[in-house]
């Protein structure tokens, strides 16, 4: 598909289970797509150069920079954001984590952080303090000084072996 | 003095608990609702600023004519809207200076506002920055804090006549006699640099001017409104009560760094005026780090009386603060914030000071977390560290030796801070027996046995919490002062209302980016009134035409716990004992009978209950049937303010801060001898900041402090070339710590709780802040006895303290001596490299001189006009990184030596700032008669190119100067040059169909 610099073009994509349609430029940014046109404010955009990782979401189930994308980019996939994480009433096993372990201040760095471990995780489903370090190098936090997140991150993947032990 | 007493008989003390936060559970959701998640008004418009690249410059014009022909475009907010409807901001200090929220005369920092456009979408706005022409006349600039102190220096303000725009001179006891009787002097100078603690939420605000009121209507994620208020509406021209500023109710961390806000505010607001619309402006991480706000440079001269023993007679400080181009609200506080406890943890009576605020064209200074506190500790410290070198003593020693007494509080120090409670000795004797101080001193014995590199370092910081507002007129003279009228005090605010159903609110002045605040206070709350915790509703969003609020510091020099959360307590109080009033009379006891506890209100030692709600409904259901007095509705404010912060005195005595709470850091490091690396082998933090509200978030504000000072001690720093090019605009080049460079710190408590706070609670976020940088420099200074430690102590640095010899240069690399005669810029980079032409010299050389041949071989050449010999007027994009800009530039070939030489030189500028470089080309003759081109090559740049550029700056050039001489190259050899994208479409189809490939 070709379009010009100032045409707008429907993205169609999935977001967090919901399909969803809306136009965007070509040049608009996935962030911004997401924030602004489909209301998914959980995103949050802190550097715009792929650094900070506050955008971070999931698309087709990998950690990546919203900020880095374009909105068309989006179009006919999978996006998962931090909104996906928590049933109604419950929070994920990480989030409650999060909670427990003071993983959080001011928030605005926590949605990314939570969607590169939701990825981190399942790809790497016992992780060392080091591994874990080395993910959170992709996002910066000036609040926590990252204790707190690299405890909950530990816990979870503990609990998560445990429990895949009583279940086998 | 009121302290705390335990409010209730209940055995579950809220006050003093590990509580989870209460805000976690919207912001794990991605449900908070920060700055740019709020709603607007439709047909809001969005503002882009246009930006000077340059430090030092005249405006001679601004054309937007073009902009206002773009898509989308409403209007262009330029210095002459602002003068016709605006005020510069007032600064603290009598000087004839005028800072005005958008440029009108001359610019003085890069990244300062010059123009605002207002079109439909950020993106528009953005583009049309591009339709706006401001022609510039340079002035030199002037960086240096002690260069610009010189009487030849180029002055920023002319009507000023100098950069040095207050000046003070302070003498407490007798430190001439002191230091003529001292056996020793030991004295040292120090540098503290620039840095942020950058919150990730860049600056919003949403700006809306209502015509038929004359009321701005502001929404920002701005840390206030507070003392700043008065400044913003008095910017604005208007009463107070027409300037409606809003926060919202979460802010993606501040710092102090959110302060500096204020001037969109007033930007903004006028933005709207102008375009007769809501304009919304969205801050971008680039015009952050190059043009928010900064941490106060600071070039300290400190120097000690000292005895034979170590101990402290006498202290002089001589300082200088560089503010940057503009004295900026609440500047020079980052001098007076520290002021009254200028001697620290120390019993030293006599004191000499001598404070300069200095301007220099660099962004003005602001707020950042521990303000005033790292630049103060990072000369008194240091020094202690230094006496101790100096007088061969153990520097923990000279600590001990000098602290003031456990028994002597409260303390009345030199400069008139009133120590309010601690004990230093203890303090230290803890973190020393729980940190492990004697395996640590071990540890670098045997390391040393080793011949590795170890230190150790110590800092006793005192941290001040709950500002006096009256601190800044320090500033002034005592005359100056009296004339001003007296300035002191600090207003917290609190207001809880209690509605129909007993269901619980409460309100708080405060404005917290991060700290838990709502946490805390439903702690107080529920603990004061035997509510449960999770009914109580906080709500911290401000809006100065509804809320409650006065004249404080906010949020603020860490007044939470001290102040507000004690604010809270006696609104909680005052509730309490209405409705004691109202359940004794109903449940026929004595007020002094009643208590308050899960959830029912009732009489001690078994006698009658009634549900919580059910009394406090009565205020609103059954009013008539009150006790006398009580007026029904149940809502109260408490405003307090403590009297201990009284105006600063005719002998410059001023009680600065409320508290001062205690931390002494023990760290141990390791330094990599070959990389310069520097490995933390353990931090030891001890805090004394009296009562704990919630042990849990104090721990977190002290790991997130910790990593803040270990930052900014290894890391952080925004650099500046000597034109006045900022070089730190992305987070790739300002490095902050990420998660593998942080070690988790020991942290230890001990309780002394203030006798001046309703709780007892002192302030505790910004300790490690202060103590952090100086810890880590004195540890670093043990290792490689030295004493000259600058921050930040990056890798670099530290090689070349631990001294290194330069390998003489490779032979045919010395550098080309003409070449230097670019003229400074930001980062000027040489190089050098060589390519083979399959033709002779001759051929080689001619083909350069062609027009058209030179216009082909330009990466990026529109066009090419000759402007007269061999020089030639271009149109060129150039992309660098991420940044991608038309320049219009200019393009010359001299010292023709033909055959053998001649050099190549361009310079350009655009919306992306300026480049300049050149290149002296050499033509070798090779034996097979093909010509070796050599090339060596210098580019400087600055503007935006050089705030983000920076580190590409070394590929992108040899990327574009090779590409120069390939493409010279190929056309020589008979190799076409495709430069259109048809050409190279063509090409690229070619090389898909094997045809073999133009380019």
């Amino acid at each position: 598909m070709r379009v010009t610099a100032d045409q707008t073009f429907p993205i169609r994509l999935e977001l967090n289970g919901r399909s969803r349609e809306a136009l965007a430029e070509p040049r608009t940014q996935l962030c911004d797509f997401l924030r602004h046109d489909l209301g998914a404010t959980g995103v949050h955009v802190g550097c715009e150069h792929g650094v900070c990782g506050a955008c971070t979401v999931l698309v087709d189930g990998v950690a990546m920079r919203s900020c880095l994308m374009l909105a068309v980019q989006g179009h006919e996939r999978r996006i998962e954001t931090v909104e996906s994480l928590a049933d109604d009433d419950t929070l994920s096993d990480l989030q409650q984590a999060f909670r427990r372990h003071h993983a959080l201040q001011c928030g605005f760095c926590t949605a990314g952080i939570l969607m590169s471990c939701v990825d981190f995780l399942e790809r790497v489903p016992n992780p060392d303090e080091t591994q874990v370090r080395d993910m959170l190098s992709g996002h910066l936090c000036r609040c926590t000084g990252y204790t707190g997140i690299v405890q909950a991150v530990l816990e979870v993947a503990a609990q998560r072996q445990t429990n895949k032990g009583v279940k086998q | 003095m009121t302290t705390f007493q335990p409010a209730t008989e209940s055995p579950t003390s809220h006050i003093g608990a590990r509580q989870t936060r209460v805000e976690d559970a919207a912001l794990l959701r991605g449900l908070g609702c920060y700055a740019d998640d709020a709603a607007i008004p439709p047909g809001t418009l969005h503002a882009a600023i246009i930006r000077s690249p340059h430090a030092h410059a005249r405006i001679t014009s601004v054309d937007f004519s073009r902009a206002l022909l773009m898509k989308g475009v409403h209007g262009v907010l330029v210095g002459e809207d602002v003068k016709r409807w605006a005020l510069p901001f007032p600064v603290g200090v009598r000087q004839p200076m005028e800072h005005w929220c958008v440029a009108v005369d001359k610019v003085r920092y890069v990244g300062e506002p010059v123009a605002v456009v207002i079109a439909e979408s950020r993106y528009l706005a953005e583009d049309a920055i591009e339709g706006v022409r401001v022609e510039y006349e340079p002035l030199p600039p002037i960086i240096d804090p002690e260069l610009a102190t010189a009487e030849q220096a180029p002055v920023l303000h002319e009507a000023v006549g100098s950069n040095v725009v207050n000046e003070r001179h302070f003498r407490y006891g007798e430190p001439e006699q002191a230091f003529e009787q001292a056996p020793h002097k030991v004295s040292l100078k120090v540098k503290f640099p620039r840095s942020s603690c950058t919150p990730i939420e860049c600056y919003v605000v949403l700006a809306q001017y209502e015509r038929a009121t004359g009321i701005y209507d502001v929404l920002a994620n701005f840390q206030g409104p507070y003392a700043l208020h008065t400044v913003m509406a008095r910017a604005l021209n208007v009463p107070g009560n027409r300037l409606r500023l809003r926060t919202p109710k979460d802010s993606g961390g501040s710092f102090g760094i959110k302060q500096g806000v204020f001037p969109y505010v007033v930007m903004m607001g006028l933005a709207s005026r102008k375009v007769g619309a809501p304009v919304k402006w969205v801050e971008d991480r680039l015009e952050h780090l190059q043009g928010a706000s900064s941490a106060t440079n600071r070039v300290t001269e400190i120097e000690a009386a000292v005895e034979a023993d170590g101990r402290i007679t006498a202290l002089r400080y001589d300082q200088i603060d560089d503010c940057g181009a503009y004295l900026r609200a609440p500047e020079p506080a980052t001098f007076y914030r520290m002021h009254g406890n200028l001697t620290g943890a120390y019993a030293i009576r006599n004191l000499q000071v001598r404070n300069r605020v200095v301007l220099t064209n660099k962004t003005p200074s602001g707020l950042n977390r521990g303000f005033g506190g790292p630049q103060v500790y990072f000369a008194l410290e240091r020094l202690l560290q230094h006496i101790a070198v100096q007088l061969k003593l153990d520097p923990l020693d000279v600590i001990r030796r000098n602290l003031v007494p456990a028994d002597a509080f409260p303390y009345r120090a030199a400069a008139g801070a009133l120590l309010d409670s601690g004990n230093y000795q203890a303090g230290i004797a803890l973190a020393a027996a729980d940190g492990g101080l004697d395996e640590l001193l071990k540890r670098r014995d045997q390391a040393r046995a080793e011949g590795r590199i170890y230190g150790i370092g110590y800092a006793a910081v005192i941290e001040p919490s709950i500002s006096n507002m009256g601190y800044i007129t320090t500033a002034m003279t005592p005359e100056e002062r009296r004339k001003a009228g007296p300035k002191n005090g600090a207003v917290a605010t609190a207001t809880i209302n209690v509605g129909p159903l007993g269901d619980v609110s409460v309100h708080v002045s405060s404005a917290p980016q991060g700290q838990g605040h709502q946490t805390t206070v439903a702690q107080v709350v529920a603990e004061v009134l035997g509510v449960a915790l999770e009914s109580i509703v906080v709500n911290v969003e401000l809006d100065t035409q509804k809320d409650a609020w006065s004249i404080a510091s906010g949020n603020y020099s860490s007044r939470f716990a001290g102040a507000v959360a004690g604010a809270v307590y006696k609104a909680a109080l005052k509730i309490r004992d209405r409705l004691a009033a109202i359940a004794a009379e109903q449940l026929q006891a004595s007020p002094e009978d009643i208590r308050f506890a899960g959830g029912k209100i009732f009489v001690v030692n078994g006698g009658a209950v009634a549900p919580f709600h059910r009394i406090a409904g009565a205020t609103h259901w059954s009013p008539g049937l009150l006790p006398e007095g009580e007026n029904g509705g149940l809502r109260e404010t408490a405003f307090w303010s403590p009297p201990q912060l009284e105006a600063p005195d005719d002998k410059d005595q001023v009680n600065s801060s409320l508290c001062y709470g205690f931390v002494f850091d023990i760290c141990g490091l390791e330094i990599d001898r070959m990389t310069g690396e520097i490995h933390i082998d353990r931090y030891v933090t001890c805090h004394d900041a009296g009562r704990l509200l919630n042990p849990a978030l104090v721990d977190g504000q002290i790991r997130g402090g910790f990593t803040q000072g270990l930052g900014a001690a290894l890391m952080e720093e925004f650099a500046y070339g000597e034109d006045g090019s900022f070089l730190s605009g992305t987070f790739a080049d300002y490095l902050v710590p990420t998660a593998p460079e942080v070690i988790e710190p020991m942290i230890l408590h001990m309780e002394t709780p203030s006798p001046f706070t309703p709780l007892g609670a002192k302030g505790v976020g910004e300790g490690n802040n202060m103590s952090t940088p100086v810890c880590v420099a004195n540890a670093v200074a043990d290792a490689l006895g030295r004493s000259d430690i600058r921050l930040p102590l990056t890798p670099s640095k530290v090689r070349t303290l631990i001294g290194i010899d330069e390998p003489p240069r490779p032979a045919g690399m010395e550098p080309d001596e003409n070449l230097d005669a670019v003229p400074a810029g930001g980062p000027a980079l040489r190089a050098n490299d060589s390519v083979v032409i399959p033709a002779s010299p001759q051929q080689v050389f001619d083909t350069l001189l062609d027009p058209q041949t030179l216009a082909a071989i330009i990466p990026g050449c529109h066009d090419l006009v000759l402007e007269g010999e061999n020089r030639y007027r271009a149109d060129v994009t150039v992309g660098v990184g991420m940044i991608r800009a038309r320049f219009e530039a200019k393009v010359a070939l001299s010292d023709l030596d033909p055959p053998h030489s001649l050099r190549l030189s361009g310079s350009g500028s655009s919306s992306m700032g300026s480049a300049q470089g050149q290149a002296k080309v050499r033509f070798v003759e090779l034996e097979n008669g093909h010509t070796r081109l050599e090339y060596q090559y210098q580019v400087a740049v600055s503007g935006k190119v050089a705030a983000v550029g920076g580190r590409m700056l070394q590929g992108a050039s040899k990327v574009i100067i090779g590409q120069i001489f390939t493409r010279l190259s190929q056309r020589v050899s008979g190799q076409a040059i495709s430069t259109g994208w048809w050409a190279r479409l063509r090409a690229s189809l070619g090389a898909l169909f094997g045809k073999g490939g133009a380019q």
